[in-house]
């Protein structure tokens, strides 16, 4: 089987989403670079990919797919006797929550201050004290609803792991590279449900292929 | 099924369009914000984000609207997302991503500042409108796109990722900007046809948004 492609920047936290997924699953796949910085998102080669130019978007065999969370929903279902099972054989609407929960409190809080205290210096330039003020005083509130939920469950969805929490990994991951990381650490089961996720062998594989560079010395 | 809520949030709506569509018994059950309900005890524990709708089906318990209408599909209408058939459930979530990330995105600004800002006493800030409008508009055109090529955003079926547009759309309606999709053919006709549903119709009635 040809490996998947996956088009998108490496270090893209969008793009990390579906990697994480990729690898949970096992399978083959390459990035195909496509350079934010020179507009390669906007030209016609990848718009016929993805006609709003965003990334990722994913090429697998015929079929062309884009929304992160939609491309992980197709890995997760087609490749469902792979890997690790992110869906459960019988649907779950708990999952179904946790998923949208992802998307809409915790996401729309977590990109802007991962853009800001990660993107920003990357690119030379300096966080925005306002923007990181208010979406981190965001997502404490919206953390410390994950607190009492992960108090009662070990993953979002119960017992096992699933696409809810694997569709978290990217952003946790870069969030506890931040200045902001106790908003996840200083919660005592959302840092064991994060330190789980990081221990998972497919998650190491994940971490270590962002191209990212080293921490500055202290 | 109860669904918790008040029928001038589009979010609560979105819900029954599905219900209507899914053919389900529900009812819906108000929560006042003007007492503050969403953020009393009992729909906390329904909602631990204090927000309206919620849901419950016997035991089953759920929040998020989209989660909610997947639920109901899954229940009572599952040709609505098409799982078991791998390449039209891929279109189907691709789409359900759409109308969240690039459509309702867009949209959501633009209904906050024509329609709830002022039902506050606060004014229409025109600035977001605009910049909204700009980007609402560059979404319109690939639904243009695809809508030229298939009758429905998912391929020639009429799908939940169409359904979950109605509640916002029919918020459009009540704004300035009502025409936005006079200019786009496919996207118009695609609308008239969704409007032209016996389930469409019954939620434009039950909203009856005010300006």
């Amino acid at each position: 089987m040809a490996p998947l492609k996956l088009y998108g920047m490496p270090l893209s936290p969008n793009v990390v989403r579906v990697a994480t997924v990729l690898n949970e699953k096992g399978l083959d796949f390459e990035i195909i670079p496509v350079d934010l910085t020179t507009g390669a998102h906007k030209q016609p080669d990848f718009l016929a990919l993805n006609p709003f130019g965003q990334i990722p978007a994913l090429v697998d065999g015929d079929e062309v797919l884009y929304e992160s969370r939609a491309i992980n929903r197709y890995i997760a279902t087609k490749y469902a006797s792979s890997g690790a099972a992110l869906l459960p054989a019988t649907p779950s609407a708990k999952l179904e929550v946790w998923l949208e929960v992802e998307s809409h409190h915790f996401y729309p809080n977590a990109s802007p201050l991962v853009f800001q205290l990660v993107f920003r210096p990357l690119f030379g330039g300096a966080p925005d004290p306002v923007v990181v003020d208010k979406h981190a005083h965001e997502l404490a509130k919206v953390l410390d609803v994950y607190e009492a939920h992960l108090a009662q469950n070990k993953y979002l969805a119960g017992d096992q792991f699933t696409l809810a929490d694997a569709n978290h990994a990217s952003y946790l991951l870069y969030l506890t590279k931040t200045p902001k990381a106790g908003l996840v650490n200083d919660r005592p089961h959302v840092k064991a449900w994060w330190e789980d996720i990081a221990a998972r062998p497919a998650f190491q594989k994940t971490a270590a292929a962002l191209p990212l560079p080293p921490p500055p010395s202290a | 099924m109860k669904l918790y809520g008040a029928t001038v949030s589009w979010n609560v709506t979105r819900c029954v369009v599905a219900l209507e569509e899914a053919g389900a018994e529900y009812q819906i059950v108000p929560i006042d914000f003007a007492t503050a309900e969403h953020k009393s005890p009992d729909h906390l524990a329904r909602n631990p984000f204090g927000q309206v709708p919620a849901f419950q089906d016997g035991d089953l318990h759920l929040w998020e609207s989209r989660a909610i209408c997947m639920y109901v599909a899954r229940k009572h209408k599952p040709d609505l997302l098409r799982e078991g058939n791998l390449k039209e459930s891929a279109m189907v979530d691709v789409w359900l991503e759409v109308e969240a990330n690039q459509y309702t995105a867009a949209l959501n600004p633009i209904l906050y500042q024509c329609l709830v800002s002022p039902m506050f006493g606060g004014t229409t800030d025109q600035k977001v409108v605009e910049e909204n409008l700009e980007k609402l508009k560059k979404v319109l055109e690939v639904y243009e796109a695809r809508l030229a090529k298939h009758k429905y955003l998912a391929g020639d079926f009429l799908s939940l990722a169409d359904l979950n547009h109605v509640s916002v759309t029919l918020c459009l309606l009540a704004t300035p900007h009502a025409s936005l999709f006079d200019p786009y053919p496919h996207v118009k006709a695609w609308w008239d046809g969704l409007m032209a549903r016996p389930s469409v119709q019954k939620v434009a009635a039950l909203m009856k948004p005010s300006a």
